[in-house]
This record gives C-alpha cells, structure tokens and sequence, in this order.
C-alpha cells in the first residue's frame, strides 16, 4: 500500500499532466461533432461580452460598407414590389398588419461579433440569444447569401456554425433544375464550396447559380448561394462534384438574419413517425 | 511573491486579449496566425515554481483561447504539452544555469534562447495543427501551418520578449 501511494506521489505531476490532457482530448474530439460542445463555445456572457465591445469599435469601419450593401437590398426588393401587379397601393404598406398572421418562416436580424474562416471548423458568434428568440438549428443568411446553421446558445449570444465548416452539410440544388446535392467544403479556399451527389445527367453549365434546396427544415428553398466555378465527375463517375464560388464574402460579414422555420416540429414529428 | 503572482495574473489576461482579439485575425497570406499566447508558458517564472499550478494554468490559458475561438480543446492540449516538457527543454538548452536556477530569459545568449524558443514553439505548433486538422492525409498541410506559423510566432516572441522584463524574473 505505502509503495502504490509513493508510486502516485513520485508521479503526481504525470498524473496532473494526464487528466488534463484526457480532458482536452475529449473536448477536442467533442468539437468534431455535430451538436455535442455544449460548454466550451464561446456563446457565453464573458467571450460575448467582450467580442461584442470589440466589434463595437471595429463595427465603424464598416459602416460604409454595410450601407451600400442595404441600399442593394433595398433596390432589389422595390424592384420586386413595383414590378408586382398592384404597383402603387392605396395606402402605404409598412405597418405590421400587413403581414401574415402564421408566417412559415420568421426573421430575426443579428449582428456578426466574432468571424473566423481560416480553420477548418469555423463559427461565427453572433450578439442574439435564448432570449431574442434564437435556438439550435435555425438558419443564418444575408442579403448576398447562406452563412450557416445556429448551432451553440446561450441567453445573450449564439454560436453559428459556419458553412465553412468541414462538418457542414447543407441541402443544396441547381437553380434552373431541380438537380439537388449536398453543399459541403473541403476546408481550402473560404470562398468556395464544393456541391456533391449532383447526378450525372444534370444539365452544368459554369456560371449556373445554385440555391439552397428545400429539403431541410433549416432554410427555405430559393436562398442563393453560389455560382458554379468548375466541375468534375467523382471516382464513381456517377456523381458530380462542383466547386461553388459563394455569392456572400464570409470574410466581411456584418448583419445577418436569423430564419426560424415555425413548422419545423411538425415536420420532425411527421418524419419520425415514418421511420417508427 | 505577491507581486509576483500580480504580474503572472495581468500577463495572463493581456496575453489572452492579446491573442483572441488581434492576433486570430492576422490571417497572413491567408492562413498564417501567430499564437503570441505561448508566451506566457516561455516566460513563467523559473524561481521557486510550484509544478502543479504551472500545469494548470498552462492548461487554463489554452483553455481560454479555445472558447474564444470555438475550437474544442486544442490550444490545452498544446499548452499543457509544451508546459509539462519545459523544465527538459530549458536543461537542454541552457544547461547548468537551469540547474543552479539563477536563470534570467533576458541575459541568456542569443543562441540557446532561440534554441529554447524553438523546441517549444515547434513543439507547440505540431500539436495545434494536428489536433486541429485531425487527418494523416492532410499531413502536409499540417507541416506547411506549423512552419509558416511557427515561424511568425517565433519572430513575434523575440520581439515582445523585452516588453515583460521585470526585475522580479
């Protein structure tokens, strides 16, 4: 007994150095999955706060930028409104009335905190939370594009996982045809994307735009995303592999919006109980 | 002493900040990031340390980066490495000034402090992009990151080493 209890005293700080380095590893290998780090993000008070007041100050520096890019969101939706049957209303349309009573799909705009795109596990942290409305596995976009998928909350803060993120599956198609495949990113370039499981008798074109499909329960379908920049048969030959250049510069993110599908439960429990 | 934990304790915060709010944003050439952070396990203080509470706090300052940066527990593991094989690095590269403890980071020769700085920022560095990457095929990615960015840490570290001169070290 005394030699095993001399045997931990002797090592005591291999033992210190080993639960330690247990416990990261377990961390390291949690952050590769999907769903499961649940306490190491930083969607907490601290690392907001403190990525907040950070991007408080930077947040001016952008400032031009954000407005043009507004202004373009702005020209493009009047260009919808006008261009509809109806163009002048008889009164006008801004107050919240008007719209519908059980909207599919809520917006709820936040603002970008804290980017990253140069590992291969990204996530954004965005200043919306618990208490805003936010949950797990809502939709992120901007006026341009797709962002990513609300993965970490807490009460003041979320974590986004970005879609350049290794572990990012999107449903994703072609815009022209139905041609549907999954949006996935190998973790090279921050402004490409690689679509994968397209068949092969889709008809490619470069330049063809690709929208998110509507499949999941997280986006809707129709919101744009990219443009394709080349393509290639995978070693099946049956499929094809596209790399898509993203229409959103994930370097410069500002705003976003935050989608919550309200019918996602409903869903979920009519797809369950298909697979009981 | 108490002065001492004091300066350990600011030097923790700023070198945190430091790393979280500049220097994850660098992004040379794309992809090359300095983890200037590694700075404060270099330049713990040799006299009189108490082992365990090094680890830990080794452990700590990783552990911190990785929330900041969403990474799961990769900036830990590396510290808590580097942390656990410095007292072997130090006697390999400084020799018996490290065992008569009378060594000072700041009056060290400029051979053996890069010697030191390099063991342990390699060192660091492997373990980081390693663990961060997570594949063999990826491999040479994995060396390409941990030299580019080895090599910006090291220069940067040179440079601040100075910065935390302190009569207490």
């Amino acid at each position: 007994m005394q030699n095993i209890i001399n045997f931990f005293l002797k090592n005591r700080f291999f033992f210190l150095f080993f639960v330690l380095l247990s416990f990261s590893l377990f961390l390291t290998i949690q952050s590769h999955s999907y769903h499961k780090s649940k306490f190491i993000n930083s969607a907490n008070w601290i690392t907001g706060g403190i990525y907040e007041t950070a991007s408080n100050i930077s947040g001016y520096f952008g400032l031009k930028g954000y407005n043009r890019q507004l202004v373009e969101e702005n020209k493009r939706l009047r260009l919808l409104l006008f261009n509809k049957a109806h163009p002048y209303p008889d009164s006008i349309p801004n107050d919240s009335t008007l719209l519908p009573e059980n909207p599919r799909y809520i917006v709820r705009d936040a603002s970008v905190i804290k980017n990253s795109y140069h590992s291969p596990k990204n996530y954004l942290t965005i200043d919306q939370g618990e208490g805003d409305g936010i949950a797990q596995d809502m939709g992120v976009i901007t006026s341009d594009g797709i962002v990513g998928i609300i993965n970490n909350t807490s009460r003041h803060y979320a974590t986004v996982q970005s879609v350049l993120n290794t572990l990012t599956r999107i449903n994703a198609q072609l815009k022209s045809t139905n041609h549907f495949g999954t949006l996935q990113w190998d973790g090279t370039s921050e402004n490409t994307v690689q679509l994968i499981d397209i068949s092969r008798i889709a008809p490619l074109k470069v330049g063809d735009t690709i929208i998110t499909g509507g499949m999941s329960t997280i986006f809707p379908k129709g919101i744009p995303i990219g443009t394709i920049k080349d393509f290639a048969l995978d070693v099946s030959e049956n499929y094809y592999i596209i790399n898509v250049q993203l229409f959103n510069d994930m370097t410069n993110l500002g705003h976003v919006y935050v989608i919550e599908n309200t019918n996602k439960e409903e869903i979920l429990e009519l797809e369950q109980s298909v697979n009981e | 002493m108490n002065n001492n934990t004091l300066a350990n304790g600011i030097r923790f915060i700023v070198l945190v900040l430091v790393q979280v709010l500049i220097c994850n944003h660098i992004h040379f050439l794309g992809y090359i990031n300095p983890y200037i952070y590694v700075l404060f396990i270099l330049l713990y203080p040799l006299k009189n340390e108490n082992r365990a509470l090094f680890l830990f706090l080794a452990f700590l300052i990783g552990l911190c980066v990785d929330i900041f940066s969403d990474s799961g527990g990769i900036h830990a593991a590396s510290s808590l490495c580097i942390a656990y094989i410095r007292p072997v690095v130090l006697r390999f590269s400084f020799g018996s000034a490290y065992e008569y403890q009378t060594l000072k980071i700041n009056n060290t020769n400029l051979g053996q402090r890069f010697m030191y700085l390099f063991i342990m920022i390699l060192t660091h560095h492997i373990i980081l992009f390693s663990l961060e990457i997570f594949s063999f095929t990826h491999i040479l990615t994995t060396l390409k990151k941990t030299l580019l960015s080895g090599a910006f840490t090291l220069v940067l570290c040179f440079l601040f080493i100075p910065l935390f001169r302190t009569k207490n070290q």
